[in-house]
């Protein structure tokens, strides 16, 4: 039961984390009509621009610091990069955002090398924040939950509660009309952008000391945060919290239970063949729930789109 | 949803050569036939053999992408399980059964169109970005798939074969590597004849339509989605065509095949070259290998010029090399080309500037960053100096400030100069 808790707890942070992420692109997505697919690496950015920064005046700084830098590289890349290429239809922003994801991780390469980084959490948040049955839970992984809970509470008063929500709300819908009323609409894009990579970036940031900061950790988390917001439904701020929130904890009882398929195949009354290594069946035999962890949310993203193609939230077919 | 008609989707229209006549071909034959007469050392064959693989599977990529508006991010997908169900019955045919070499891409197509009609099922059901999206999703699905199914992706090490162990073919075992280009170079044939007839029939025009404008093509009486789904599938065939020439030239396919690295990569080849032309991809899939092995030999930082190339292409020229090319036709139609000739001229030394100083500014960054402790020397276009010297960087970067601010100044005459070389008055002069 205790480690029933524990994993509660260890998806929710997963989950929330996933969450910074694709709340984002969803505000970026249904603001712009435009699927950032360099957004993991806004988040691997985060990360890395927090660690540099940390090596020089500790961790606090670059929480602050780091998303900023993110969002204002983020705004540029929109004014001088997606806004040429946006003429031209979605599909080449598509390719325009997909090319900028592997520019990315060249560069992160190119000034870090392809080695970990030794991105470490801060010491004041060095303890265990309490304790379940002999298992400890780090007060740092509270902090990420307080994170990312306080960034989505401010996402949803600013959206709906504010005027300048109320003018992002506007300018998606009836741009020309916003834009007459004497807003300046392109501006408008142009935060929404910043401000979504500055969220990733936030993300990266919190997230860098605990699931490691290396080139590969955008393409780890890339598709992943996709196929979220597929599951949730595209546009859908709640199908994005609950998808986050079920892949978060897909993934975390799925590593921890180390559920046999062999069990499960003699339980039912089947003969392993004997010798193992010689059989077709080989591979489902040998087959654990930790080993088939990382492909759960892709079957998952399949199973949903056989039966509901709109996404679990989503409102139109496409 | 309206599109303007300027994409780079819908400028497949425009024809670059008149591929309906039959001399493009027969050159095409021609060229195949020579080339491995004129480079005949074996890494230029292995560099033409991987070229004509990636033509293959580029011509794929782009029924879909270009044809049918279908940008997509798992095609690695059909490449890689067509190629490993190739490989699969090459084992077979060295236990007994009977099929010479050169049948075997019609295998690999067979299952690579069998996986496009499984997964095309439900993908093909949206267009546009969710049918990214969810080409994304199958294809990390199956590349991460292959690491668990040992017994048929062979695990982290692959699975491999012997191409020579099967019936002899006229006299042919595909021992010798020039052997195995002919067998290439009669498959890319027979692959992109078949994909430009595919255009012609009405089928391929239909998809053309769906790209364009899916409501109308609706209201037609054509249901959008079978479209979609029968131009998928034939593009799995043709990349399950390209993924058994793999395993015949490689005799190695491995999870790498499958995953994300490869179905980039030829979407990168494929919109380098120009989506939407029947030969953009191939060139781009001819420059893409060239690039690959080429810069690979000189610079380790390669695929970071390959990112800048992909990215620039994206913003300033859409339309790809194809595309670039193409402007060119009427100026040269009205025999106005020479007034091209002093603009282009004047551009290509500042041009030059801003390759070779972007280079030398990156080139040296990178060996700051990365040399080991002490070593400082660095040789660059032949010559040796101190890589942490003030001197080399601020002339880098010098040197393409100024490349950069005369292309700048030059940017006016050019446009002027196309303008004249574009307009019908005094043509054919």
């Amino acid at each position: 039961m205790s480690l029933f808790i524990v994993n509660i707890l260890d998806g929710l942070v997963t989950g929330l984390l996933l969450f910074m992420l694709c709340s984002g692109l969803t505000l970026i997505f249904s603001m712009m009509g435009v699927l950032n697919f360099a957004h993991a690496s806004f988040y691997m950015l985060g990360a890395y621009f927090a660690y540099q920064i940390s090596t020089y005046t500790g961790f606090w700084v670059g929480l602050i610091v780091a998303p900023i830098i993110v969002g204002v590289f983020g705004a540029l890349i929109e004014r001088y990069g997606l806004r040429r290429v946006h003429k031209y239809g979605h599909v080449p922003e598509l390719i325009f955002t997909f090319g900028l994801a592997l520019l990315i991780e060249e560069v992160v390469q190119f000034f870090w090398g392809r080695s970990q980084m030794p991105y470490r959490a801060p010491e004041a948040l060095d303890f265990a924040a309490f304790s379940i049955a002999g298992n400890a839970f780090p007060a740092y992984k509270v902090f990420m939950i307080f994170v990312a809970i306080g960034l989505f509470l401010a996402l949803l008063y600013i959206l709906t509660k504010t005027r300048i929500g109320m003018t992002i709300q506007a300018a998606l819908s009836y741009p020309e009309t916003v834009q007459n009323l004497g807003h300046n609409v392109p501006l408008v894009f142009m935060g929404v952008f910043g401000v979504g990579t500055a969220m990733a970036g936030l993300a990266g940031v919190i997230a860098g000391p605990v699931m490691g900061t290396f080139p590969g950790m955008a393409v780890f988390l890339g598709s992943i945060v996709f196929v979220t917001i597929v599951i949730g439904g595209l546009g859908s701020l709640w199908g994005a919290l609950i998808a986050s929130l079920l892949i978060g904890w897909i993934q975390t009882f799925a590593a921890t239970y180390n559920v046999r398929m062999e069990d499960i195949l003699t339980g039912l009354g089947f003969d392993k063949p004997e010798p193992i290594w010689d059989s077709a069946w080989q591979d489902l035999w040998t087959l654990t729930l930790p080993q088939i962890g990382p492909i759960l949310p892709y079957l998952l993203m399949v199973i949903v789109l056989v039966v509901r193609p709109q996404g679990l939230f989503g409102k139109r077919e496409s | 949803m309206s599109i303007s008609p300027n994409t780079p989707l819908t400028a497949g229209t425009r024809r670059l050569l008149p591929l309906n006549l039959l001399w493009p071909w027969l050159v095409a034959a021609v060229i195949l036939i020579i080339l491995p007469l004129v480079f005949d050392s074996r890494s230029a064959l292995t560099i033409m053999n991987q070229m004509g693989i990636t033509i293959v599977f580029a011509l794929s990529y782009n029924m879909l992408l270009g044809q049918g508006g279908m940008l997509s991010f798992g095609h690695a997908v059909y490449m890689g399980l067509g190629g490993f169900c190739a490989m699969h019955v090459m084992n077979m045919v060295e236990g007994g059964l009977w099929l010479p070499l050169p049948l075997l891409p019609i295998v690999g197509g067979i299952f690579g169109l069998f996986f496009a009609f499984l997964i095309g099922s439900f993908s093909t059901r949206r267009a546009g970005t969710v049918f990214a999206m969810i080409s994304l999703g199958v294809g990390e699905l199956v590349a991460a798939s292959s690491i668990i199914i040992v017994i048929f992706f062979g695990g982290e090490e692959g699975i491999s074969g012997d191409r020579t162990m099967g019936p002899e073919f006229f006299g042919l075992d595909f021992g010798a590597q020039s052997q195995v280009y002919y067998l290439t170079a009669l498959w890319l044939f027979i692959a992109a004849l078949g994909m430009y007839l595919y255009t012609r029939t009405p089928i391929g025009r239909i998809s053309n339509a769906v790209r364009d404008n899916e409501e109308r093509a609706e209201f037609l009486g054509y249901s959008q989605r079978h479209v979609r789904w029968i131009s998928f599938c034939a593009s799995g065939f043709f990349a399950g065509i390209a993924g058994a020439l793999f395993a015949i030239n490689f005799e190695i396919l491995t999870e790498e095949n499958l995953n994300l690295v490869t179905s980039g990569s030829i979407l990168l080849a494929t919109f380098l070259g120009g989506v939407g032309f029947f030969i953009g991809p191939i060139i781009g899939a001819i420059v893409f290998t060239l690039l690959q092995t080429v810069l690979a030999l000189y610079t380790e930082i390669w695929s970071l010029y390959l990112g800048i190339l992909f990215l620039a292409t994206v913003m300033f020229f859409p339309f790809g090399l194809t595309g670039l090319l193409a402007i060119h036709i009427l100026p040269w139609k009205l025999g106005k080309f020479r007034l091209l000739v002093k603009p282009y001229a004047l551009m290509a030394i500042p041009a030059l500037m801003v390759v070779l100083g972007g280079a030398a500014f990156l080139e040296i960054l990178f060996h700051i960053r990365s040399a080991a402790v002490g070593d400082s020397e660095m040789t660059l276009y032949g010559i040796t100096f101190d890589s942490h010297g003030v001197l080399p960087m601020l002339s880098a970067i010098v040197v393409f400030v100024i490349g950069v601010y005369l292309l700048n100044k030059l940017a006016p005459m050019l446009k002027e100069a196309f303008a004249q070389a574009t307009s019908m008055k005094g043509a054919g002069s």
